[in-house]
Order: C-alpha cells, then sequence, then structure tokens
C-alpha cells in the first residue's frame, strides 16, 4: 500500500464526497463536480502505465484508495475508471473525459444488453464485454432502465452502435475486474460500517450505561470486527498481483466470496445494534449497508464464486488444499 | 484497534519456505498407510517415537536458541513445520505444548539453570510438558485457581487438583497455574507458575474418557507433593501475566484453521472421482477455501508480529475465532452434503469414519485455549468496549 496516496484520497473524499454529497446524487443531482476533483486530483490514471502518462501503481497501492470508495460510499465508479484506463492506455486507445463502468453484457434482438451495470447513472461511458469483445460505449447513446440499486442502471444500445464501437485488442475478463473492484469497496464498507457502529455503541445509553457495556453487544461487535479484518485480508490478497488489469481469478473468488459472506453479517448485525435509528433515511448508516447488500450481488455473489473456486480446487489435480491456499495467498510473483 | 489495523499480508521468507518439501516428504514416508480417522486427531494423537524423530530432525524446538539445543530460527520457520504437520494429520500431541509454549515460556522466564536443564531435551522429543490451568471450579475464570503451592524449607509444597489436562497421563513435566499467597478472591495477584516433576509421589494422574471414546485428558491430583526451590518458573506473583503471554502462542498458531483439514480432503478426493462429483460439492469446496485463505494470510501476518518479539494477544483472539468457526463449520457442511447424496452407498466408509471422529471432537475446537466466549471478550477488551 502506498500510504502517502491513501492519505491523499482520504483527504480528498472527506472534503469533496461527505454524506450530503453521496444522498444529493442519489437524488439524481450529477456528480460531474465530484468527479472533476477526483480527476483533477489525478486518480483515475493512477493504474495507466507511466509510459503512457500514467502514475503507473500496482494495485497493491490503489487498494486503500479503492477501499476508501467503500468507506465514503462514494457514488462514482472510480476503481472502476482507473482499470478502464489502464486497459485503454494498455490498448493504445484515448480515453474519455468522465467515469468509466464495466459491464458484461449480451447481443440479442439487435441490441446489445447489459443488466444491472454498477454506477451506471454516474458514468460517461462503459467498457462492454461479451465475451467475444470488448468495446467502450457512451452511456449517452444507451437506453437506460432501473436497476435495483439507485445508482445502477441496465443499458442498451443497437447493435450498430456496438460494431461501430473502439474495441479493445484482446477481451478482459470484466466480470473478474467488476468483482475485484466490489470486493475491495466492500472490506472498506465493512470496516466503515464496524468502526461507526462501536462508535455508536460507545455513544448510545440505556439503561444507565452505554451499550457497548452490555457482554452481548461486545459479543455482536467482536464478529462484526472478525468479519470486518478477514474481509479486508480477502481484499488485499486479491489485489496482490503483478497486473492489475488481469488479476488471480482464484484470489478474486475468494475475495468476493469472503467479503460477500461478511456483508450480510455486518450488516444485520449493525441494523441490530442501532435499533430503529438506523432505519432511517436521515442517518448515515443506510448509506453503507444498503451498498453491503447491492455489492454482494453486483458481478456475482458469494455462490457464483465459490463455485469458481470449488471447481478449482476439486479439478486441480490431487493436492492438498492447503496447496491451493498457498498459491492463493504467498506473494504474487513479480511480473 | 490500531492493534488489528496492522494485520497485513506477509511474505514466508525463501529460507524457511524451503523446509516445506523435506518435511512433507518425511512426513509421507512417515505416515504412508495411516487411515484418514487416525490422521484426523492430528495435535491429538500421540506417538513418542515419531516426536523423538521429528527432534532428530531438527524440528522440534526450532524457533529457540541453538545453545539450548534449538534450530535458532524464526516463527516462520515454525509455521511452516507446524502447517504441514497439521496438513499431514501427523502424531504430534506429545512435543506440541512443550514445542509450542513450554519451552518458550522457559526461555522467556526461566533462569539460566533451568533453561540448559529442561529445553535441550524439549528439542530432542523427549521431553513432554502439559499446562495446568484448569481446576474443576476454575474454568474460564481461570484466576480463581485454587491449587496451592506454600514456601517451605525445602521448596514448596503443592495441593490441589488441575483437569482437563491434555496428555498428563504421557507427560514428564506440567507448568501449573498456582496460587502462591493471598487467597482465590485476590484474583491476579499471588498466582505463580512451577514446573511439576509428574513422577514426584503424591502426584495422581485419572485419564477421563471424552465422547468419542479417547483418553487424552485428565484429572491430576497433587497430595502433599514436595517441590524444590527451583520448581518456580519466572518470578513469584506474576503468575498471571506469564500465562497471558504463554496463551498467546498457545492461540496464534495455524493449529486454528487445521483441525479438520484431514476430513476436508478425505472429503475433497472423493468428490475429486465420478461419484462424488456434484454442483453442490464444488460450491461447499468454494465455500471452505475462500474462508480458510484469508485465514491463513491472518495467521501469518499474526506470526510476524511473534518474529517482531510483540504478544498479539488481541489479534490471536480473532484469529482462533475465526479459525475455530471454520474447522467447525467443516464437519457440518460435509455431513450435510454426504447426508443429502442420492447415491449414500457410495461415500467410502474411511470417510464416513473420519467425519464421525471430527464431528464428535468438533466442539473442543471453541474450547481448549479459551471458550468462544472468552475470545470475544478480549477483543471487545482490544476495541475499548472493557
Amino acid at each position: 500500500m502506498d500510504p502517502m496516496f491513501t492519505d491523499a484520497a482520504a483527504a480528498l473524499l472527506a472534503d469533496c464526497c461527505p454524506p450530503a454529497t453521496v444522498r444529493a446524487i442519489e437524488a439524481g443531482t450529477p456528480a460531474t463536480a465530484l468527479w472533476q476533483a477526483l480527476a483533477d486530483a489525478g486518480f483515475a490514471d493512477a493504474l495507466v502505465p507511466e509510459a503512457r502518462g500514467g502514475a503507473g501503481l500496482p494495485l497493491a497501492d490503489v487498494f486503500g484508495v479503492w477501499a476508501l470508495c467503500g468507506q465514503h460510499a462514494l457514488p462514482l465508479p472510480l476503481a472502476e475508471t482507473m482499470l478502464a484506463r489502464a486497459l485503454l492506455a494498455e490498448a493504445g486507445l484515448d480515453a474519455p473525459d468522465g467515469a468509466i463502468a464495466l459491464a458484461t453484457g449480451r447481443l440479442a434482438g439487435g441490441r446489445l444488453r447489459a443488466h444491472a451495470v454498477p454506477s451506471a447513472r454516474t458514468a460517461a461511458a462503459v467498457l462492454v464485454s461479451d465475451g467475444l469483445a470488448c468495446r467502450l460505449l457512451a452511456t449517452g447513446d444507451a437506453s437506460t432502465e432501473r436497476a435495483p440499486f439507485v445508482l445502477d442502471a441496465t443499458l442498451s444500445w443497437p447493435a450498430a452502435a456496438w460494431d461501430a464501437a473502439p474495441a479493445l485488442p484482446q477481451v478482459p475478463e470484466l466480470r473478474t475486474l467488476q468483482a475485484l473492484v466490489m470486493s475491495v469497496q466492500l472490506a472498506g464498507a465493512l470496516m466503515a460500517t464496524f468502526e461507526r457502529t462501536l462508535q455508536y455503541a460507545n455513544e448510545r445509553q440505556q439503561f444507565g450505561k452505554p451499550i457497548g457495556k452490555f457482554q452481548a453487544i461486545q459479543h455482536q461487535l467482536s464478529v462484526m470486527a472478525e468479519e470486518a479484518f478477514a474481509s479486508r485480508m480477502a481484499a488485499q490478497l486479491a489485489c496482490d498481483t503483478p497486473c492489475a488489469t488481469a488479476p488471480d481469478r482464484l484470489r478474486v473468488a475468494a475475495a468476493k466470496a469472503r467479503t460477500g459472506e461478511a456483508a450480510l453479517t455486518v450488516a444485520e448485525l449493525a441494523h441490530s445494534i442501532h435499533g430503529a435509528i438506523g432505519f432511517t433515511a436521515e442517518f448515515d448508516l443506510q448509506l453503507l449497508t444498503r451498498r453491503l447488500h447491492a455489492w454482494r450481488q453486483a458481478a456475482g455473489s458469494e455462490s457464483a464464486w465459490q463455485d469458481v473456486l470449488g471447481a478449482a480446487l476439486v479439478d486441480g489435480g490431487h493436492g492438498l488444499t492447503v496447496d491451493l491456499l498457498r498459491q492463493m495467498t504467498d506473494p504474487a510473483p513479480a511480473a | 484497534m490500531n492493534a488489528l489495523q496492522s494485520l497485513s499480508l506477509t511474505a514466508l521468507p525463501p529460507e524457511d519456505e524451503a523446509l516445506r518439501t523435506e518435511v512433507r516428504a518425511f512426513l509421507a514416508e512417515r505416515l504412508r498407510g495411516v487411515p484418514a480417522h487416525v490422521r484426523a486427531r492430528s495435535w491429538n494423537g500421540f506417538d513418542a517415537g515419531f516426536s523423538r524423530a521429528l527432534g532428530a530432525q531438527g524440528w522440534l524446538g526450532i524457533t529457540l536458541p541453538t545453545e539450548y539445543g534449538g534450530g535458532g530460527r524464526s516463527p516462520f520457520a515454525r509455521y511452516v513445520l507446524v502447517e504441514e504437520f497439521l496438513n499431514a494429520g501427523a502424531p504430534v500431541a506429545g512435543h506440541w505444548i512443550a514445542d509450542r509454549q513450554s519451552a518458550p515460556l522457559i526461555l522467556k522466564y526461566g533462569t539460566e539453570a533451568q533453561k540448559r536443564f529442561y529445553i535441550p531435551p524439549i528439542c530432542r522429543g523427549e521431553s513432554f510438558f502439559c499446562i495446568g490451568m484448569s481446576e474443576p471450579n476454575s474454568g474460564s475464570d481461570l484466576a480463581s485457581v485454587r491449587t496451592r503451592a506454600v514456601r517451605n524449607e525445602a521448596g514448596w509444597l503443592l495441593n490441589g487438583q488441575k483437569i482437563w489436562t491434555t496428555n498428563a497421563h504421557n507427560c514428564h513435566y506440567m507448568i501449573a497455574l498456582v496460587r502462591t499467597s493471598g487467597e482465590p478472591g485476590d484474583r491476579h495477584a499471588g498466582l505463580s507458575q512451577v514446573i511439576v516433576d509428574l513422577k514426584l509421589p503424591g502426584i495422581t494422574v485419572r485419564p477421563i474418557t471424552d465422547l468419542s471414546g479417547d483418553q487424552h485428558f485428565n484429572e491430576v491430583f497433587f497430595d502433599n507433593v514436595q517441590l524444590a526451590p527451583d520448581a518456580l518458573i519466572g518470578a513469584e506473583g506474576q503468575g498471571w501475566a506469564q500465562v497471558t503471554a504463554e496463551l498467546a502462542f498457545e492461540r496464534s498458531g495455524p493449529e486454528r484453521l487445521y483441525s479438520s483439514i484431514v476430513l476436508f480432503d478425505e472429503w475433497l478426493a472423493w468428490v475429486r472421482t465420478p461419484p462424488g462429483r456434484t454442483p453442490d460439492a464444488l460450491r461447499l469446496a468454494g465455500k471452505v477455501a475462500a474462508r480458510l485463505a484469508p485465514l491463513r494470510a491472518m495467521c501469518i501476518a499474526v506470526t510476524e508480529k511473534l518474529v517482531q518479539g510483540q504478544s498479539p494477544v488481541v489479534e490471536a483472539a480473532l484469529v482462533k475465532d475465526l479459525g475455530t468457526g471454520v474447522e467447525q463449520a467443516i464437519p457440518a457442511l460435509i455431513a450435510d452434503d454426504l447426508a443429502s447424496r442420492a447415491n449414500p452407498e457410495d461415500v467410502p466408509a474411511e470417510l464416513l469414519h473420519t467425519l464421525a471422529y471430527v464431528t464428535q471432537v468438533a466442539p473442543s475446537f471453541s474450547l481448549r485455549g479459551g471458550t468462544r466466549d472468552i475470545l470475544r471478550g478480549m477483543i471487545a477488551r482490544g476495541l475499548g468496549l472493557r
């Protein structure tokens, strides 16, 4: 992790992404000013190779910034944009201004349709893969349908627009990349949810003392701490890769499965400890817990990624489980 | 909070990782033909000859100084060895406690004479230790122990009783937490640790059979046992602090992730065959692996704290509580998988036998070394809630 880079992002997000801004953007206010602040600070090109004008940082150094995006409920696909701009730069393609979402899509009935694209409503463009090609499309040209999470949308373009869009020479695993982003943002949001709940338990008084003095609450907070720290480690492992745009699929699978599991437990306990106040629109907890559920489902829930990991373990020969665990946890070989 | 925040990715040094191949080959040779339900006993499996063989390889006391017969290496070397022992299901009970916590405790608190006397035979796999903590009325409330050592002209006179003492019937020594002054109500004050030679007159060791039919824990009675003056280990009255540091060693190792791993690998071997392979089984395999992978990294991060000479009490409690959760989930998930099959008659008998054993002993995973509730209390203290 690069502490200076992370500290700069922490200061910037604290300043320009307070809960009021998140609420306003969720209510439909354009995210352009927020995006501009992030772009001006140079975060969008963090993963772009130095030879192409970027910072050329390894993914491990960007982990902290992505976790902060989760912690601050950032209503923009900053992490996805970093990956998309790196992919475009590697291909020698120009990147558009504005945020770029990632999506997997399917051609059917003369349209390319991408289902429930995370942060589609605040993205200027989308990098879409249908498994055969990966192209950059403008969100402004798409027909838009609602998706379950307020900032997401289902997008579709005429097949002609898809065919005409600039294509990457190779098709990256965008679903894996999206799952990677979601795991790290979940890790950040889980830690923030835990810390906020810990603080609340220390402040809220009932029966003449802070509720955090009750053993039942203490044990629930201990479980939240365990889940948050295991998730943070799982996400860190996924970011330990020599190539940010081609992370290890099994590490991502473990990270998405583990953070997805934790999202359920932590959201449930956070609401239980907060009581009715945590259930209000006005209280900030909901900005995090709604995301825990949305991000758990985005790019495949835990079962989807357990299937991937399980198939690798079962089909990976006759070795011991510990050998797969070593492969997934020992430091990734340098590029 | 800050203590927990610092648990981050750590690499096992290549020189320690290099031990793995040699250890694995040795274990494959020694454990050839041992069935899974026996290997599943892992750190409850006792074999004095095996422990001596590990000592001859130089694999016991590997973190201890060479001048006392140790290997002079880092806790990472021990991590690699122990990870291999556990995954192979090696019978490590004989030396387990001496290697893990008694010898480090003697090294830290002992006199020069005590170090020279006790540590070299531990490293040779010839001297086994047990832990005298629990008593009939002092389980989780460890500070209430009543066993008492009273100073007399010959040293210390020991009276009282310990219980749930794992492996006492096979051990040469016990390091016991006893009261040397004050009353049980004085709590942490007045407690000390003594090394008890289990051959001394006045000691009765009575095995207790566990629910699986095994005998690994015991009652130990002390009836006017005369200890020499140098039986005291560390400072008189400092027993509580010493025991807390000792428990950090006990709780931080990879034995808190791998207690069910022999069962899991045995199940996996069947899932790799055509009759065993189902979509549900693949998902289950992935669920367990996704929980184990970050835990392994956390365990190595805790080991890094030991390398730096810290005592990661809260971090170790966190990893142990999570780890024993996975260890207990494994037999539960596998049982559900096997008992919901359309072809139950195809499930290998040895797999079912191993499952039955692990299912029975699984409750102990979150009892030994501090119960789940005690650990969560320690985490809460680390979070500033107590």
